[in-house]
Formats: structure tokens, sequence, C-alpha cells
């Protein structure tokens, strides 16, 4: 096998281990919008990274995600416009102040087609030590807060009545996301990530009884749209990226005409 | 250790303002452990939102709320909708309260009459349903302070009646002081202790039926109402005509009992 095959297999798969269940808990959330938020502001954390001139772009679309996410409470608490108002705003005015912001780099050369639709073939290895540092970190902290991030995420009163610390919850979990984003965005591009968390996810909700399962099931099927859009890629030299969604597209269509299994009573 | 304080809750001069509007106007309020106090008002009164500036879910505009030290709350919000997308059973939503020896929790199950749908989706259980199960989440804390909201809503009025004795009942068992809110003074007079009526203020406190009486209540809810409660508790004063008539009679129950005795 290709080196930059294995790099791309590598890559996809690992992105997914964490986005079957960070797309699971959006779902569950409600924050598919919020996804597709932070996934169009982190072109504008590309320019922040290259203006810095950190090494990996990792860095500049974490603050720049975590950033959004604050600005969007402060938006909240200051006008009367509904969430998938607001949302909507911060996620094509982010990504026009990103696209603005990485004209003006003309002694830069950035390939803006790689970044908005993903160039999963041009892995290289230091991209596939950043997506497992990714990967590493998200799991350890999923793990930890699993349960107290579920309970939050049925009702938040009730779990802040029980003691749970919400707020530094929600903040590990905003973290979590820019994580993945910056992770995902090397293998389907901005303008894709959000389909890479929430379909997966939503095809898995058809088969699963419990939320574990659910999240499982979502890495499974996130693994299998990245084994056949790679394959489909190779084979028709069709865009990795966007065939790796058409295929969890289709595992999406097929669970939907499934009879449900999750509603059967024993 | 012995707790030296005498209230679970004791709140003074709790005043809420959202929107340039009090919707809690300086509201003194205590609990004391096995005491159940229950808060009574129309809508909008501020019931729950006295309820959460209590569990710290609200920030107060002024005044203060202490809580006994070492408090575990056992808390049971006014509605909660599980979203469709999470697939979630009965038995894990109940889990997630936190840990408790297999035999007990099998116990509270038992005693709320939770066990028969354990193993069902949360999306497919009746309102009555889901409100016994937060119940029952809430005492398997092992609580010391029970808080809920309109614990009887989506309950049938049977259903109701059972539900207050069983928060009755749980209270006489556990020891555990219980803050309520409910809409019917009626269903929760004999299980309460003390009456709150809210009204962005406070209407007037007391023991249920004095409250009931009082010209503040009956002002409030209206003399249908305050009527009807008298002579839901007074009914032994009168009896009633088969034509629905007041007549006099009845304050000897044994001799009225005994011209139509059943079987």
């Amino acid at each position: 096998m290709d080196d930059f095959i294995f790099y791309a297999l590598a890559a996809g798969l690992g992105v997914t281990i964490v986005a079957g269940p960070l797309g699971s808990f959006i779902l569950w959330r409600r924050m598919s919008f919020f996804g597709d938020t932070l996934a169009h502001a982190s072109l504008l954390g590309v320019a922040l990274g290259l203006l810095l001139g950190v090494s990996d772009l990792t860095v500049g679309v974490v603050i720049v995600c975590v950033g959004a996410a604050a600005f969007l409470v402060v938006l909240q608490n200051r006008t009367r416009l509904g969430n998938d108002a607001l949302l909507g705003i911060l996620s094509h005015g982010t990504l026009a102040v990103g696209l603005v912001a990485i004209s003006f780099m003309d002694n830069v050369r950035l390939d803006l087609i790689g970044f908005l639709f993903g160039d999963i073939l041009s892995v290289t290895m230091t991209d596939l030590a950043w997506i497992y540092a990714t990967v590493g970190i998200t799991v350890i902290i999923l793990s930890k807060i699993w349960r107290p991030l579920l309970s939050m995420t049925i009702h938040e009163d009730l779990a802040r009545a029980e003691g749970i610390q919400v707020t530094r919850l929600n903040l590990l979990f905003m973290i979590m996301i820019a994580l993945v984003v910056a992770a995902a965005m090397k293998v389907v591009g901005i303008l894709l990530i959000a389909a890479l968390l929430i379909v997966p996810a939503s095809a898995a909700r058809h088969y699963a009884k419990t939320p574990e399962q659910m999240a499982g099931m979502a890495v499974v099927i996130g693994a299998f749209s990245v084994v056949g859009g790679l394959a489909l890629s190779l084979a028709y030299d069709t865009p990795a990226g966007p065939s790796i969604v058409v295929i969890a597209l289709v595992l999406f269509l097929i669970s939907a005409l499934m009879p449900d299994v999750s509603r059967q009573h024993q | 250790m012995l707790d030296t304080a005498k209230f679970l809750i004791e709140a003074q001069g709790v005043s809420v303002k959202a929107d340039g509007r009090m919707i809690i106007d300086h509201v003194d309020l205590t609990v004391s452990p096995s005491e159940i106090v229950t808060l009574i008002g129309p809508n909008g009164a501020g019931k729950t939102t006295l309820i959460k500036s209590v569990l710290g879910l609200r920030k107060l505009t002024a005044g203060s709320v202490h809580i006994r030290p070492h408090t575990v709350i056992g808390y049971m919000p006014q509605r909660l909708t599980v979203d469709p997308n999470l697939p979630l059973t009965v038995r894990r939503f109940i889990g997630l309260a936190g840990k408790m020896a297999k035999g007990k929790r099998q116990s509270v199950l038992d005693e709320v009459g939770v066990l028969p749908i354990v193993d069902s989706s949360i999306h497919d259980i009746s309102g009555g349903e889901m409100q016994r199960v937060l119940l029952a989440r809430a005492l398997l804390r092992d609580p010391d302070l029970l808080v809920l909201d309109e614990p009887a809503q989506a309950v049938d009025i049977n259903g109701q009646a059972e539900l207050y004795q069983l928060i009755s009942a749980i209270r006489a068992e556990r020891g555990c002081g219980v803050l309520m809110v409910s809409h019917d003074l009626h269903l929760v007079m004999s299980a309460t202790d003390k009456v709150l009526c809210l009204n962005n203020h406070l209407c007037c406190v007391g023991h249920p039926e004095a409250v009931s009486k009082d010209p503040n209540y009956v002002e409030l809810f209206g003399p249908q109402v305050a009527d009807s409660l008298a002579l839901y508790h007074h009914h032994h004063d009168h009896e009633h005509a088969v034509d629905g008539h007041i007549v006099p009679g009845g304050s000897d129950d044994e001799a009225s009992h005994e011209g139509h005795q059943h079987g």
C-alpha cells in the first residue's frame, strides 16, 4: 500500500474515533448548527495561526473557536435574537472574515481549496501526530466527564442542583469540539466538518438503545465512511473529503429506511 | 457529627428582578428537617423562580439563602423532556443520579412504582410515569431535602392524591424536609405542615387551614376557589340533598350515615 493512502486512512479513522461521541453529544444538545459555526470560524483560526507564526494550525483554531463560543454567549445575553439567527450570523460572518483575513497574507502560499474541502491525501507524519494527540486528549477528557456531561445534557438545572460543575463542563466540551474541528479540517475541510460530526451520529441513532451504543456506532459508521470514501476517491478520482461525506450520507439514508430498532420493546 | 443549624433552608429577603419586573419581592422562607412546606400561587407568581433561587440556579437581586452544610438535595424540576435524539432507558436515567446499593435501589423503585417501566425507553413513558421516575431519581440520592416543582402535574386526580400521600410517607419514613410547589391546596392540605401563598410577594404564611381562610388568599384565588375549599374541608357541617341543595345536619357523623348504610 502506498504511504499516502495509509496516512489518509490513519488520519480519517483517528478523527472518527472522536467525531462519533462528540457528534452524538452535539445532536443530543441540539448544537449541530453550533458545530458548523465553529468549523467555519476555524478558517479565521488558520489566519491567526499564520499571523502568530505557530508551527501548527491547531493552536490558532482552538483559540478562535473558544473565542467564537464566548462571543456567542455574549450575544445571547445582549440581543433578543434567537439562537439560530445568532449562529447563522456567526457561522457565515466568521467564514467571511476568515476569507478576507487570508487574502491579506500574500507572502504566505496558502492552499485555500485545501482548507475548504480538505486534503486528506496529502496528510503528513506531523499531521498524523497532531491528530492522534488530539484523539488521545479528547478520549481522556471524555472518559473522565462522560457521566456528568450526559447528566447535564439531559437537564442542566437538575445537573447543577446535583452539584455538577456545569460551566466547567461546557468549557471542556467547547475545547474538545475545537480540537476535533482542527483535526478534521485536514480530512474533510472546513465546509464539511459538521457533516463528519453529525451524519454518522444521526445514522447511529437508529440502531442504538443507550447513549454509549449510539456513540460507538457513530464511530463504526464514520470509519466505514472514511474507508468507503477513500476507495471511491481512488477508484474514480473524486475529491476525497466530499466522497467520505457522500458515503456517510448513503449509510444514513440506509438507516432511515431500516425498521426502527431503538423503538422496539423487549 | 451533629448539625447545629435549625433549618435546612433559611432564606431571607429573597428578591429576583428580571426585565425591570420584580418576580420575587422580599420573600422569607424556612424549611426545617422533616417539615413539608408547600408553595402555592397563581401562574407567574414566582413559585419556580423562588425554588430555583433557593437551589442556587437563579441569581438573587437581593437577599440571602443559607442551606445547612452537608445537606444532600433531591431536586425534581418542573418539566424534563429528554431530547429524542438521545436513546435512554428509565434505568439508565435514574442511574445517572449517583451510585447506590442495588437492594436499596430496588426498594426505592418499588416504593415509587417505577419498577414495571424501568426497562422502557424514557421517550415511551407517560407524563405521570415521568413524574414518578423523577421522584425516584431524587430519592436515590438519599436526600436530606426534597425540592419538588409541581410533582403532581400531568398526573390524573386519583394519582395526584396518591402521589401526595407517597411524599408524606417518604417524609415520615426518612425524616427529610420537603419544599414543593403545588397549584392545588385541596390536595396538599393533609400532606403539608406549612403553606406559603406567593404572588410575587408573600401573601400569607401558615398552617394550611389558616391560609385557606386568610383574606389575602381568598382575594388571590377568588371567593369561589376559596369557598370550594372551605366546603371541602367543612363537609361535616352539612349534607347535600339529592338535588344539590345544602341541608343542615351532618354534625353528628354516625347518625347521618346510619340512614343509608351500604351493604
